[in-house]
């Protein structure tokens, strides 16, 4: 990976991390309803918007590896599904923090937060997989098209608060349509702090996705070693 | 301030998951480098080895 751009990324996220932080706990107003714990939310969201990305782009990364084939998309899938199952676990668990003095639980099967936990399973199972298998194209075949079908849950966690009845608040989407924050500085956090995720999330996939093409290369080399050992007659 | 506990516990479970995925990323990718190296050195040797052995067949074909 190119040093420098790992750099400016690092600053750039950095920077992001710090006024976003300066945003949720100084200039933003403190919601009437719920109080200080409700600014669990400027960091809760922006977790699942890059959750989310990340497994959409595994999707992407499993439709280009099965046409094809080359090893790049399927190191892109597997670096994106690993942040992204980092990013999906945060959400659970803020999501669990926020609601034990809200809701006066730490888990309801609440529809959006059971599709959550599924999308969580889902690339668990994903993960469990390319952990336990070795590196083949078989494999990286399976995994693929596991990443593409679980990905089928990220619309249906997005809109599960307008198709099913839920307690869970509609920040970005409400059943009347816009969304759930009303004072403009509100919206101002949320943005900035998905930026900074955002940012964060693509210094961690490109360091992690150079950490795979890496362990690619040595694969090849591992097998072009065991070539020569058989060239040479050592076997 | 009702409630920090919370507010303070979500914050410092996202900063502390997010520090340990980097370390566990930085480690791995710094225990790869070195088998990278390694690998390269070993592969090197057995290709200089695989000449020399081919030096000598070539000469007495010739």
């Amino acid at each position: 990976m190119n040093k420098s751009l790992n750099l400016w990324l690092g600053a750039l996220t950095a920077l992001l991390m710090v006024a976003a932080l300066y945003m949720v706990f100084v200039y933003v107003p403190t919601e009437a309803d719920q109080g200080i714990v409700q600014r669990i939310f400027y960091f809760h969201v922006p977790c699942a918007w890059v959750a989310f990305a990340a497994f959409g782009l595994v999707a992407i990364c499993g439709i280009f590896y099965l046409w094809l084939g080359q090893d790049i998309w399927d190191d892109l899938g597997y670096a994106a599904a690993e942040s992204g199952m980092v990013f999906c676990t945060l959400v659970l668990v803020t999501g669990s923090i926020w609601a034990k003095p809200i809701w006066g639980a730490w888990w309801t099967w609440d529809s959006r937060l059971t599709t959550t936990l599924i999308l969580w399973l889902l690339y668990g199972g994903y993960l469990m997989l390319r952990a336990m298998a070795d590196d083949t194209p078989q494999v990286a075949r399976f995994a693929a098209v596991v990443g593409i079908v679980a990905a089928v849950d990220v619309p249906v966690v997005v809109v599960s608060v307008r198709l099913w009845r839920t307690i869970h608040p509609a920040v970005l989407v409400t059943r009347q349509g816009g969304h759930g924050l009303e004072d403009p500085r509100m919206v101002a956090t949320l943005l900035v702090a998905m930026a900074a995720f955002t940012a964060f999330f693509v210094w961690l996939l490109i360091l992690r996705f150079a950490t795979l093409r890496m362990r690619t290369r040595l694969v090849t080399m591992a097998r072009e070693l065991n070539l020569a050992h058989a060239a040479a007659g050592d076997f | 301030m009702d409630n920090f506990g919370y507010l303070f516990a979500a914050y410092t479970i996202i900063f502390a998951v997010i520090f340990l995925y980097v370390v566990f990323m930085w480690r791995r990718q710094a225990r790869l480098e070195t088998e990278l190296r390694a690998m390269e050195a070993r592969l090197k040797d057995v290709r200089e080895e695989l000449k020399s052995r081919a030096a000598p067949q070539s000469r007495s074909a010739q």
